[in-house]
């Protein structure tokens, strides 16, 4: 059980033997220790219900941990007032594994929704009078090839391309780390490379973070050089891609296992009721 | 056996009720069976054929349609602005308190029928339309209000969680997430009560608020019963013309 | 992925249609607030203010002298017969109308699926003598018997009678008609007479469902009851009517007060006794 370490710089992420729990006092993670620099790209792998979504929402400072000390972008969120968190939360994205997509909502307006923790309210409501930057939200969808739905309804649009959409608003968002799960489950193996290129291109570019949690263990290996494998809520190792063999993918997966394709998507892990953080 | 007493006992005491009922009634029954009654009906019900239809007449009573139609939609308009400004508390999002005493309030604005708001709203405003648009408008707030709060608990919370999540502000979360979502029910309920409203709207004139219903009672207090068979059918049409408005507007906006 | 070159500028499609439906309304809620005589101005006027004072002086407290309060309870009565006369009426109206209207009965439908011309006629015509019923709404039945007839108390209980009886006959159709009718069809199979038919075959299946409406239907005739006093039929609402007339705000509350809680019991009485039916 490896840890990278961190460098010397502080604005770094990281988790310090942290703990969340379910409300029956399960853990839905124990003793976890994890550290990412600023810009790295990381793949988060594992079973299903091992916890994965509960680590990216615990980066997301979207819960609480009941023990252990968490760093996101060098502040300790919970030790901030509920303003001063709020706003570190607008320099995260946490995409969720099921778009939130409000179903007659247009195309237009859900990828622009990702500019709204810079709008004042007022921005917000001109922009649904009539869209602010429709050029923003058209090359955002045109990197996934979905430049023509701009004004579709989202309820018009297959599993796949609501996928998409959902990661067009990752794009037109000024977030500085990215914490997606399992954002392209819906995604033909083709289709899924390319979308994971944009958002790795996007997130070099910009400067930001990218921690993505995935399902098909290949497409993990093919584009990420970290890896970190989540089992039961622990980490069963944090390793460069090259150290990483069958025998590893056997010890995480179990009989699950299953390179050759890209599985299905997950079933939800158990929903985890936690007194409201927000 | 005690099983079949049960509704024998419970059919006895209903019966027993109604016969209170019927012997704290005035008598009227005896006079209202009786020839004279009967004979003086009829007469009644054919002087309203043929209904009065002269020109000047028509016209007032065209113009009272309109005014009518007017009562309903701003009445029904301000309404479902202030039932969803009331719906926000009525549905938890400040608190218990807020829910606590919008629900009471929104309970209190239903309880009363129209036709109460407007003769109250006639003192305060003087007869015509406005106590009526007044009277439309505080009752259906009650209704829509509760309403719009069940819509609004009932919305799924991802969307807006996900916003709220990432730093999006309170408000624009809302327009965002919430309001695309609960917006068809917000039309399809706020359409249908303007369907009510008309019905409505035309009898609120009966206290003095304007509309069909306050030439219904004039011309009823005068006897002038092929004037009131007139109105009657207007309102019958006008009736009709909003329901299949109403319907249309609805299938087309929720679609 | 590249972009796809598009010269000239995006527009947003949809924002043609919204400008011209919020011009109409605007065109159509100007007049509609003019003919509403819309003026809120007028609430402050002299006259308004000198009458809305009167009243609220006298608001608080309640008006509760004994003989008052005496009054009141025999006028509370009063509208609870009308509404339970009233509807007494409605359902022997409404159901011969029913069972006669109803496809539940019809024996020309058995061997065919079809129902016989004339039957369907008769049939047809019984729904609509129904839908004229409740095409008038009950105060103007009020109005028409107070004023025409000199009836006081009974015109309530006539025009309910009426409107109701067109209302209940509607839905016991319904109610007869969705519950399950193969005991009633089976007994017209075996050749039993169609009132048979119905007490044996579709009173059972259809009477918890009648009798909870009817209920309800009572619950909404009172408050049809308060309303047509103000007409003159009586009751509560004729009591209201006159202490409105004198500005005499506590009785106008006492009132007020008493119909809200009169609501409330009928809402309870009929809660419990749909509950015991089912």
């Amino acid at each position: 059980m490896g840890e990278a370490t961190l460098s010397a710089q502080d604005p770094g992420t990281r988790l310090e033997n942290v703990s969340v729990d379910y409300v029956s006092g399960v853990h839905a993670l124990a003793g976890v220790g994890l550290a990412f620099t600023p810009r790295e790209q990381v793949a988060i792998i594992g079973p299903s219900g091992a916890g994965k979504t509960t680590l990216l929402q615990t980066l997301a400072c979207a819960l609480k941990p009941a023990s252990g000390e968490l760093t996101v972008l060098g502040e300790q969120p919970w030790r901030m007032t509920n303003g001063a968190r709020q706003r570190l939360r607008q320099r995260l994205f946490l995409a969720p594994h099921v778009p939130p997509l409000p179903p007659r909502q247009r195309v237009v307006h859900a990828v622009l929704a990702g500019r709204l923790p810079q709008w004042s309210a007022w921005r917000a409501l001109r922009s649904l009078i009539y869209p602010l930057d429709l050029e923003a939200a058209r090359d955002a969808l045109a990197r996934f090839r979905l430049e023509d739905k701009l004004f579709l309804r989202c309820d018009r649009l297959s599993g796949g391309e609501r996928q998409r959409v959902a990661l067009a608003r990752v794009i037109t968002s000024r977030a500085e780390l990215f914490l997606l799960d399992e954002p392209v489950s819906s995604l033909d193996p083709a289709l899924a490379h390319a979308a994971l290129e944009e958002l790795q291109t996007e997130a070099a570019q910009r400067g930001a973070g990218l921690i993505v949690s995935l399902h098909a263990v290949d497409l993990a290996l093919a584009r990420f050089s970290r890896l970190i494998g989540v089992k039961a809520g622990r980490i069963v190792f944090d390793l460069p891609r090259d150290a990483i063999d069958d025998q590893r993918l056997i010890e995480l997966y179990g009989a699950e296992l299953d390179t050759s394709l890209q599985g299905p998507p997950d079933e939800a892990a158990p929903v985890i009721k936690l007194s409201r953080c927000i | 056996m005690m099983l079949a007493l049960r509704p024998l006992i419970g059919a006895a005491a209903a019966l027993a009720f109604l016969a209170a009922c019927i012997a704290s009634l005035s008598g009227d029954w005896a006079g209202f069976f009786s020839r004279e009654s009967a004979a003086r009906m009829l007469e009644f019900v054919r002087g309203f054929w043929p209904p009065a239809m002269e020109g000047a007449f028509l016209l007032k009573v065209g113009s009272a349609s309109l005014e009518t139609l007017a009562i309903s939609l701003v009445g029904t308009l301000f309404a479902a602005v202030g039932g969803l400004a009331l719906a926000l508390p009525a549905a938890g999002r400040w608190g218990a308190l807020p829910r606590t005493l919008s629900r009471l309030l929104l309970n209190c604005l239903r309880a009363i029928p129209e036709l109460v708001w407007a003769a109250l709203a006639v003192i305060a405003a003087g007869l015509g339309p406005f106590a009526g648009t007044l009277a439309l408008a505080v009752h259906t707030t009650g209704v829509l209000g509760r309403l719009f709060a069940e819509a609004l608990e009932n919305v799924p919370p991802e969307p807006v969680e996900s916003l709220r999540r990432n730093g999006a502000g309170a408000v624009a979360a809302f327009w965002y997430a919430t309001f695309p979502q609960v917006l068809p029910q917000l039309t399809s309920y706020s359409l249908y009560r303007w369907e009510i409203n008309i019905r409505a709207a035309a009898i609120l004139g009966v206290v003095g608020a304007g509309g069909l219903g306050q030439m219904l009672h004039f011309h009823l207090s005068l006897f002038h019963v092929q004037e009131t068979a007139s109105v009657l059918a207007a309102m019958v049409v006008l009736v009709g013309l909003v329901d299949a408005l109403s319907n249309r507007l609805r299938t087309r906006m929720t679609a | 992925m590249h972009l796809s070159a598009k010269p000239h500028a995006l527009r947003d499609p949809a924002w043609h249609g919204r400008l011209t439906a919020a011009v109409i309304f605007v065109v159509l809620l100007g007049p509609a607030f003019y003919l509403t005589e819309f003026n809120p101005a007028t609430l402050w006027g002299e006259a308004s203010l000198r009458a809305t004072r009167r009243f609220m002086e006298t608001f608080v407290p309640p008006a509760h002298s004994l003989e008052f309060l005496a009054l009141v309870a025999q006028a509370t009565w009063k509208t609870v017969a009308i509404a339970t006369v009233g509807t007494t009426l409605a359902m022997l109206i409404a159901f011969p109308l029913a069972l006669a209207a109803t496809r539940t009965l019809s024996v020309s439908q058995l061997a065919t699926g079809r129902m016989a011309p004339v039957a369907a006629i008769i049939r047809t015509a019984v729904r609509w003598v129904l839908i004229g019923l409740r095409s008038v709404p009950e105060i103007v039945w009020a109005m028409l018997f107070v004023r025409a007839v000199g009836l006081g108390d009974t015109a309530g209980v006539v025009a309910i009678g009426i409107t109701y009886g067109g209302m209940l006959g509607k839905i016991y159709i319904e109610i007869l008609e969705s519950g399950d009718t193969r005991p009633a069809q089976a007994l017209l199979e075996n050749g039993a007479g169609r009132l048979q038919a119905f007490w044996y075959g579709v009173w059972p299946v259809s009477l918890p469902e009648l009798t909870s409406y009817t209920i309800y239907r009572w619950e909404c005739a009172i408050r049809a009851s308060v309303v047509m006093g103000f007409v003159g039929a009586g009751g509560l609402g004729q009591q209201m009517e006159l202490s409105m007339k004198m500005l005499a705000g506590g009785e106008v509350l006492t009132m007020l007060l008493v119909f809200v809680g009169l609501v409330w019991i009928a809402d309870q009485v009929s809660a419990m006794l749909r509950k015991a039916l089912a």
